[in-house]
């Protein structure tokens, strides 16, 4: 068996494979064994109940797929009730997601989740912030600094800040984030994105526009996973069309402590189950002892890159 | 490069859970009608365990035209334990059922399932009423096996836009269901009139339970006749479906539930739902 174990900041996990946010629930213990993932991360909570956007909720795209869930939800008192305890229950430790829209609001929810007993906070900052034109906080490296300092100053659990692909330069948000106290960048959430159904003129989902996730956008995530790892020394969580053990290892490879698989457990719910066998076979096969000894191993390349090209150009 | 090299699978990893993925093999795939196809497929013990109203979750294959990124719900039509199949009957709508129509006999078919709640039977029920629109008769019908098995009488009705597009009906007669078919062509389908047909069917052999599928006004039909004289009744849902699992909520519809209106996932509460709570 290799050793798969990991540590995010002050986190140590049995290994790096969790789910991410919005694309898992307890009752995948249905399919799965959930005492064999990394850590067990919910759907974001908010401060206040929300219905959720206007159906439909979701389009498929080629290798991937819209949503426009939103983030329906009962409530901070139902989260601490219900949702802590129904994966407390498992072993690995319990990584709650929220969001609001307001500083204040993320601080007074972090130190709640806490209080009911989660081991890590994920701050969901891809929301409007109601406080500035509605603009996601995590968009501005200042708004994402303002609400992870209000969070460090709520809570000393470790906190994970997940950022948003949708910023201009995401490196300077992970910076900002890492210099505001975060323990890690979770990279990154999903893609703003938009599709029509041609005959009838309209979009394909109710509310517009919606987020992008799945294989689709694994090579932006990658880059962008690798460029915070080159700009930040916390550690940065990889998250966007990961599907099997090889994505896993590019973005370990590019330097992610650990990865976060959503989209594709809606095609094979078992598929963290195959990615955690996988990487330990990968590794067996190698003579790897410790993913660890994975991370961050990026080759340069030797040749200059104009004779790679004009090598492969002669192929 | 290295992330090219194929990784093996090494185990289902879903084995001795509820739920599993279950790879089955067509054995077979045909037209029952112009409009509808049933495909039977080979199947592992834990697909067997499903319950008439629960459903599998498809991954349609990938095919020259693309691939359907997200699985596509279909209830369970038959569950033969004996024969160890399962079967689906399903009519040609999009992108998904059109690559499930062009599988051969041998190919394989990724079903994940069971899922869902399945309907409610007590074997102490004399009598059934099922009425069901288009493909929703594939919903009910496993549910009138089961009945008779359970020696409660049924009676079916059967909605359909014209008279040759009807299907199940030997199967049904062979459970002894009292089997009435009702088609747009001779406006025999209109609320009003289908309305008639159950009041007289439920005054000759009254009944403990209805139970629907297929159409929302079948479904507010069916909620005042079952109101009126006190009857318990489940209907079967539809909704797009990302993850089938209570994980994504792209699945919700709205409930009264006493004056309160609430969102539920069809994929986790339901697909069946009581009745009344039912909105249309
Ligand atoms: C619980 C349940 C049981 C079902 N059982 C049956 C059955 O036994 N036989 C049968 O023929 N059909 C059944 N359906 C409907 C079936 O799922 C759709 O016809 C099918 O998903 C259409 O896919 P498509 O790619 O052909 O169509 P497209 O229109 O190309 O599909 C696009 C997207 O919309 C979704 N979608 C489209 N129509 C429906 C619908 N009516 N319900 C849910 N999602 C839809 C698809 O899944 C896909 O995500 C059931 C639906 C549910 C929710
Ligand atoms: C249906 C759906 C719901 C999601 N809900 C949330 C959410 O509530 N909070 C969050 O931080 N991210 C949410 N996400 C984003 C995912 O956590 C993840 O960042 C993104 O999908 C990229 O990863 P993937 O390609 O592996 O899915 C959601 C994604 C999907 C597909
Ligand atoms: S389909 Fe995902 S919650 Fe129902």
């Amino acid at each position: 068996m290799t050793d798969l174990a990991v540590d995010v900041g002050r986190c140590l996990l049995a290994n790096p494979v969790m789910p991410a946010s919005g694309t898992f629930s307890e009752a995948l213990a249905d399919a799965i064994d959930l005492d064999r993932l990394g850590a067990l991360v919910a759907k974001t909570v908010m401060p206040e109940k929300r219905a959720g956007n206007a159906l439909p909720r979701v389009a498929e795209t080629p290798m991937g797929m819209l949503n426009s869930i939103g983030i329906p939800c009962k409530g901070p008192e139902a989260f601490v009730q219900h949702t802590i305890p129904a994966f407390k229950r498992y072993r690995p430790p319990f990584v709650a997601s929220i969001s609001a829209g307001t500083v204040r609001g993320f601080a007074d929810l972090a130190a709640q989740v806490v209080a009911g007993g989660a081991d890590v906070v994920e701050a969901n900052i891809s929301c409007p912030n109601l406080e500035a034109d509605g603009h996601a906080f995590a968009v501005s490296p200042k708004a994402t600094a303002r609400v992870v300092q209000a969070l460090r100053a709520a809570t000393d659990a470790p906190l994970w800040a997940k950022l948003s692909p949708n910023a201009p330069n995401i490196a300077e948000v992970a910076m900002a984030a890492e210099a505001a106290g975060a323990d890690a960048v979770v990279v990154a959430n999903t893609i703003l994105g938009m599709a029509i159904d041609v005959e009838r003129r309209r979009t394909r989902l109710g509310a517009g526009m919606g987020g992008l996730s799945g294989p689709a956008i694994k090579p932006i995530v990658l880059r962008m996973t690798y460029q915070c790892v080159r700009a930040v020394r916390i550690p940065v969580i990889g998250c966007g069309g990961i599907a099997t053990a090889a994505d896993a290892l590019e973005f370990l490879i590019a330097g992610a402590r650990a990865v976060q698989v959503g989209t594709a457990t809606f095609r094979h719910p078992t598929t963290m189950i195959r990615i955690l066998d996988d990487l330990d076979a990968w590794c067996r096969e190698r003579g790897i002892a410790r993913i660890t000894d994975v991370i961050g191993t990026l080759e340069p390349f030797e040749t200059p890159q104009l004779e790679a090209a004009e090598d492969l150009a002669a192929e | 490069m290295l992330h090219q090299e194929p990784l093996p699978s090494t185990h289902d990893a879903s084995i001795g859970r509820r739920v599993g993925e279950h790879l089955c093999v067509v054995r077979s795939n045909s037209a029952v009608n112009a409009d509808y196809r049933l495909m039977r497929l080979s199947a592992p013990a834990g697909a067997l365990a499903a319950e008439p109203g629960q459903f599998f979750h498809i991954l349609c294959p990938a095919t020259a035209d693309g691939t359907p990124f997200l699985r596509r719900p279909m209830s369970v039509y038959h569950v033969d334990v004996a024969g160890e199949a399962i079967g689906f009957l399903y009519k040609v709508h999009g992108a998904g059922t059109r690559v499930l129509d062009a599988l051969q006999p041998g190919a394989t078919l990724d079903v994940l399932g069971p899922l869902g709640r399945g309907f409610t039977l007590d074997a102490a029920w004399r009598r059934i009423v099922l009425v069901g629109r288009g493909v929703g008769l594939a919903t009910l019908a496993p549910l009138a096996v089961r009945a008779a098995a359970a020696g409660v009488g049924v009676t079916a009705v059967l909605s359909v836009r014209r008279p040759d597009l009807v299907m199940s009906v030997d199967l049904l007669s062979r459970c002894g269901a009292d089997v009435h078919v009702v088609h747009d062509a001779d406006g025999s389908s209109d609320v009003a009139a289908v309305g008639r047909l159950i009041t007289q069917l439920l005054d000759q052999h009254p009944a403990d339970a209805v139970f629907t599928c297929g159409s929302s006004r079948l479904l507010t039909l069916l909620q005042g006749i079952a109101k009126a004289r006190g009857l318990y009744g489940e209907v079967a849902l539809e909704q797009q479906m990302a993850c089938g699992l209570s994980m994504c909520f792209c699945c919700v519809r709205a409930f009264k539930v006493g004056d309160e209106v609430e969102h539920r996932r069809v994929c986790w509460e339901g697909p069946v739902f009581d009745l009344q709570e039912a909105l249309p």
